[in-house]
C-alpha cells in the first residue's frame, strides 16, 4: 500500500513538470490576488530574495519535447542548444505569460544573449540579467554580489515587491530547511538506491523548482519519511556519477534508461538550484550579505560557477569518491559548451583516478532512446564482465 | 569586373614588422626566461598594468588567428579534437590548447612554454574563463582570473567600478610577487597615457571612414591594425605606430582616394572574420567594390570611436571602465544593435551584413534576432551568412558567395540605394551609447 502510495507521487509530480502551463504557479497566483511570479532561466538564482519579496520563485527548464519550435529557430540559429530556443518559444507562444519578471545570470553566452534578446521580444516583463561572481578569490567579490542582490531588491520593489530584511531572513531558513530536505534524499539514495530510484528523487527535488517552498518542503518531508520504509530489493548495480546536466535537462527516459542498463546513479548535477549550497545560509547578521557570501564560499561546483581556487575537475573527484563510485558517465545537452569544455579535464581526472567513463549527448527533445540505451548497456556489460 | 582587393601603403608593412618583433621578444623570454610574460585575452583587457611591470603580453586569440589567416588551423583542431573537445567547442580554443600540445607556433618562432601568469580578463565571454583554466593546468603557469562585471544597465555602478579596480590591485600584488619587481605608479600611468594617444589616433582613422569615399575599410583594414592596437597601444611605439597610419590615411582622403576606383556600396558589418578564407571573403566585396565603413568587431578591444579615452589621472579606474563597458564583447546585445544603428546613420552605409560564425556564441547567439531588427523594424537592407572564424571546415565558399552576389544584385536594384533609407522608426531606439 505505502509502495504504491508513494509510486503515484513520483508520478503526480513527473506530470506536474511536463506541464508547460505551470498549474502550481497559477494555483499560487489565485491564491495570492496581485503577487507576481518571476522565472528564473537555470542554474541558479537567489530564490530568497524573490520570496522575500513576496514573490513566487521558479525555476525554468525549457519546454522538453512538448513544444514544437516555430519562431524560436529564426532568432537563435544553428549550433545553439535547444533550451534557449525553447525557452523563447515558449514566450512566443504565450506559456510564459504567468511570469511578471524573468532572471538570467552569467552561464553561458547563449543564455545571457536570451536575456537580452527575450528583453527586446518581451517589453512588458521585468527582464533582468544577474552578473554572479567568477573570482571568489578576491575578499571584494562578496561585496560585489550583495551590492547586486541590492540592486536586484531595488528591481524588484519597482515591479511591487515589498522587501525587508527580517523577511529575507525567514526565507533563508525556509529555504535551509528545503535544501536540508533535499540532501537528506540524496544521502538515502546514495546509501540506498533501491529505496529511492534516480527519476524518482529527481522529480521530487526538481519538482521545487515549479511549487512554493512551502508545499515542496512537506513533499520532500513526506517522502524522506516513507521512503526508508518501501518494500523494494536491493539490485546489483553498478554505482554512477552522473555529471554534465546541470541546465538543459535529459528527457526522463534518458535517467531511466541508465539505472534501468543496470545502474545506480548516486550522483549528479540535474537540477542544481534546490540544492545549491553545500550547508546552511547562516540567517542572522545582514542576511543579503550572508547570502552573497554563500554564493561565494558555500555553492556546489558546477560547470557554470568559476573558482579558481579549487578547480572544478577536484570537485568531481570529490564527489566520486564521497559516492563510492565506481564509473562516471557524461551526459551532455546537444551544443552546451560549458559542458563540452569540463568534459575534457573531467576525463582527464577521471581518467588518473582509474575509474571508467561514458560520454552520451542528449537533446531534450529526443524521440528514440534505443542508442543510448545501447551504449549504456555495452559500457555495463563491459565492466561487470571484466 | 572581378575585381580584387589590393594592399598596398606602409601601414601593412610596419604592421608586419611590428608582430615579428612581438614574436622575437616572445621567442627571447622562452629562451632565457625575460622578458616575463603573460597570457591575456584581446577584449577589454588591462595590458597597461602589465607594461608598467614590463611584462609582454601573450594572445592566444591573435596566434589562433594568425594560425587561421596562414591555412593552418586544421590541424591543431583536429589534435585537440582527438584529446576530447567537442565539433562545436570554439575553435579558437581548439587551435590553441592543439599547439601547445604540438608545439605549434604561427610563425614557426617559439612561445615560452609556461607564462609568468596566465591572466583571464573575463569580460562577457564565458569561452574565456574555460580556456584560460585549461591553459593555466596544460601549462603549470599559475592563474589569476579578474571577474568583470557584464554590462547589464546603461552605465556601470560605482560597484562595478570598485569591485575591479580591486581586483586589479590585488593583481598588482600578484605580479610583484611572480616579478620580483616593485610596481612603479608613474610607469603606469605613463602606459595609460600611451594607450589614450594611441586610442584617440586609432579612433581619428575609424571617423575617416564617415567620408565617401572611404579611405579605408573599417572591417578588412582595421583587422590588420587590431594586431598593434593589442599588443602596442601602452607604448610609444604603439603611438607612432597610429600616428603613421593616420597620416597615410589622411593622405588619402586628402588626395580622394577611396579602396576602389569608385565606392559603390557602403557596409556595417558585425561579427568576425572567416579567418580560414579572409582573402576569398574580402574578394567577394571586392568585386562589387563594397566597403566595410564600420564594424563591431574592430571593437572587441575596445569602443574608442565613441569617446572613450584611457585617463592617466584615473588610471586604475579608466582600466576598470574599458574592461566593464568599452568594450563590445562585454556589452550586452542590445547596446551592440544601438552601435550598429548608430553606425547606418552616422557612418551612412547601405546596409548590413552579419556574419555567423560557429565558434563563438558571444557574437552569434541570437544574431536572428539581430536580422529580424535590422531588416524588419528597421527597413536596413540585412544580409546574414554563416561560417567560422577558425575552423576551415566550416566556409561554404559558392553558397557565401552566391548569397553576397544576390544581396548585392538586389541592393543595387532597390529604389533604396545609393543611400539606403536609414532611418529609424519612432522609438525604435534601444539604449544610449556615449556621446564621442
Ligand atoms: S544548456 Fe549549456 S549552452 Fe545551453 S543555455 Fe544551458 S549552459 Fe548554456
Ligand atoms: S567564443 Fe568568441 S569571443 Fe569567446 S573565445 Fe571564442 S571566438 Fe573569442
Amino acid at each position: 500500500m505505502l509502495d504504491l502510495e508513494i509510486e503515484r507521487t513520483f508520478d503526480r509530480y513527473r506530470d506536474l513538470l511536463e506541464d508547460l502551463s505551470f498549474p502550481a504557479v497559477r494555483r499560487w497566483k489565485e491564491a495570492n490576488p496581485g503577487r507576481k511570479a518571476v522565472g528564473f532561466f537555470p542554474v541558479y538564482a537567489p530564490v530568497e530574495i524573490l520570496h522575500a519579496a513576496g514573490m513566487l520563485p521558479v525555476g525554468l527548464a525549457g519546454a522538453g519535447d512538448r513544444l514544437d519550435i516555430q519562431h524560436a529557430d529564426a532568432r537563435f540559429g544553428s549550433f545553439i542548444c535547444s533550451i534557449i530556443k525553447t525557452t523563447l518559444e515558449m514566450g512566443m507562444t504565450g506559456h510564459l505569460e504567468p511570469f511578471e519578471g524573468l532572471l538570467f545570470s552569467s552561464i553561458c553566452d547563449s543564455a545571457r544573449n536570451l536575456a537580452f534578446v527575450m528583453k527586446r521580444n518581451f517589453p512588458q516583463k521585468y527582464i533582468d540579467f544577474l552578473h554572479l561572481p567568477h573570482n571568489p578569490s578576491s575578499p571584494a567579490s562578496v561585496e560585489f554580489l550583495a551590492a547586486e542582490y541590492r540592486r536586484l531588491i531595488g528591481e524588484l520593489t519597482t515591479i511591487g515587491g515589498d522587501f525587508n530584511d527580517d523577511k529575507l531572513r525567514a526565507s533563508i531558513a525556509l529555504f535551509n530547511r528545503q535544501r536540508e530536505l533535499v540532501r537528506r534524499l540524496y544521502a538515502l539514495r546514495a546509501a540506498s538506491p533501491h529505496l529511492l530510484r534516480a527519476w524518482e528523487c529527481y522529480v521530487v527535488v526538481r519538482a521545487g523548482n515549479v511549487m512554493p517552498v512551502e508545499e515542496h518542503i512537506a513533499l520532500l518531508e513526506q517522502v524522506a519519511a516513507s521512503a526508508p520504509r518501501r518494500g523494494a530489493k536491493k539490485r546489483d548495480s553498478l554505482r554512477v556519477v552522473v555529471e554534465g546536466a546541470f541546465c538543459e535537462q535529459p528527457p526522463l527516459e534518458v535517467i531511466r534508461l541508465i539505472e534501468e542498463a543496470g545502474c545506480d546513479i548516486v550522483e549528479d548535477d540535474f537540477a542544481l538550484a534546490p540544492r545549491w549550497f553545500t550547508e546552511d545560509v547562516p540567517s542572522a547578521g545582514d542576511p543579503v550579505l550572508a547570502l552573497a557570501e554563500a554564493y561565494v564560499n558555500r555553492s556546489v561546483y558546477s560547470s557554470v560557477r568559476h573558482d579558481f581556487r579549487k578547480p572544478r575537475w577536484l570537485g568531481l573527484a570529490e564527489k566520486t569518491k564521497v559516492s563510492r563510485a565506481d564509473a562516471v558517465i557524461f551526459l551532455m545537452a546537444k551544443f552546451c559548451e560549458p559542458a563540452y569544455f569540463d568534459y575534457v579535464p573531467f576525463k582527464q581526472q577521471v581518467e588518473l583516478m582509474g575509474l571508467p567513463h561514458l560520454a552520451l549527448e542528449y537533446e531534450e527533445k529526443l524521440f528514440t532512446f534505443e542508442r543510448l540505451r545501447t551504449e549504456v548497456e555495452t559500457f555495463v556489460e563491459s565492466l561487470v564482465f571484466d | 569586373m572581378a575585381e580584387k582587393s589590393e594592399y598596398r601603403g606602409n601601414i601593412h608593412q610596419r604592421q608586419k614588422q611590428l608582430m615579428l618583433d612581438w614574436y622575437a621578444r616572445l621567442e627571447q623570454a622562452a629562451e632565457g626566461g625575460e622578458p616575463k610574460t603573460c597570457s591575456l585575452m584581446v577584449s577589454g583587457n588591462c595590458v597597461e598594468l602589465l607594461e608598467a611591470f614590463g611584462i609582454v603580453p601573450i594572445y592566444p586569440e591573435v596566434n589562433a588567428l594568425q594560425l587561421a589567416i596562414r591555412h593552418q588551423s586544421l590541424d591543431p583542431i583536429l589534435a585537440a579534437e582527438e584529446m576530447g573537445y567537442a565539433a562545436d567547442n570554439c575553435a579558437y580554443v581548439k587551435a590553441d590548447i592543439g599547439c601547445l600540445l604540438k608545439g605549434i607556433t604561427p610563425t614557426g618562432t617559439r612561445l615560452p612554454e609556461k607564462p609568468t601568469l596566465v591572466l583571464c580578463n573575463f569580460v562577457g565571454c564565458n569561452t574565456y574563463l574555460k580556456w584560460f583554466e585549461h591553459v593555466a593546468k596544460f601549462t603549470g603557469a599559475p592563474l589569476y582570473v579578474i571577474d568583470v562585471p557584464f554590462l547589464r544597465t546603461a552605465e556601470p555602478s560605482k560597484e562595478d567600478v570598485a569591485y575591479v579596480v580591486k581586483q586589479l590591485q590585488e593583481l598588482v600584488a600578484l605580479l610583484e610577487k611572480l616579478t620580483g619587481r616593485k610596481f612603479d605608479p608613474d610607469r603606469f600611468r605613463h602606459a595609460v597615457e600611451c594607450s589614450a594617444r594611441s586610442e584617440e589616433l586609432w579612433s581619428r582613422i575609424k571617423h575617416l571612414a564617415k567620408v565617401t569615399p572611404s579611405p579605408f575599410d573599417a572591417y578588412f583594414d582595421a583587422i590588420t591594425l587590431m594586431g598593434p592596437l593589442y599588443v602596442y597601444r601602452a607604448t610609444q611605439e604603439g603611438v607612432d605606430f597610429f600616428a603613421q597610419a593616420l597620416a597615410e590615411l589622411e593622405a588619402k582622403r586628402f588626395a580622394g582616394e577611396g579602396i576602389y576606383e569608385r565606392e559603390r556600396f557602403r557596409l556595417v558589418m558585425e561579427g568576425p572574420p572567416p579567418y580560414p578564407y579572409f582573402r576569398t571573403f574580402r574578394d567577394m566585396f571586392a568585386k562589387w567594390q563594397a566597403t566595410a565603413v564600420a564594424s563591431t568587431y574592430s571593437t572587441v578591444g575596445g569602443l574608442w570611436e565613441f569617446g572613450f579615452r584611457h585617463d592617466p589621472a584615473q588610471p586604475f579606474e579608466s582600466v576598470a571602465m574599458h574592461m566593464i563597458a568599452q568594450n563590445v564583447t562585454n556589452r550586452n546585445m542590445l547596446q551592440r544593435y544601438d552601435q550598429m544603428q548608430r553606425y547606418m546613420e552616422e557612418w551612412k552605409a547601405d546596409g548590413v551584413i552579419i556574419h555567423f560564425v560557429k565558434s563563438c556564441r558571444l557574437f552569434s547567439a541570437g544574431q536572428g534576432d539581430m536580422r529580424d531588427y535590422f531588416s524588419k523594424q528597421l527597413g536596413v537592407p540585412t544580409l546574414y551568412i554563416e561560417s567560422d572564424l577558425e575552423d576551415p571546415r566550416y566556409f561554404a565558399e559558392a553558397q557565401t558567395r552566391n548569397r553576397i552576389d544576390a544581396f548585392f544584385e538586389a541592393l543595387e536594384h532597390s529604389k533604396a540605394h545609393p543611400r539606403a533609407k536609414a532611418e529609424p522608426k519612432k522609438g525604435a531606439q534601444l539604449c544610449v551609447l556615449p556621446q564621442a
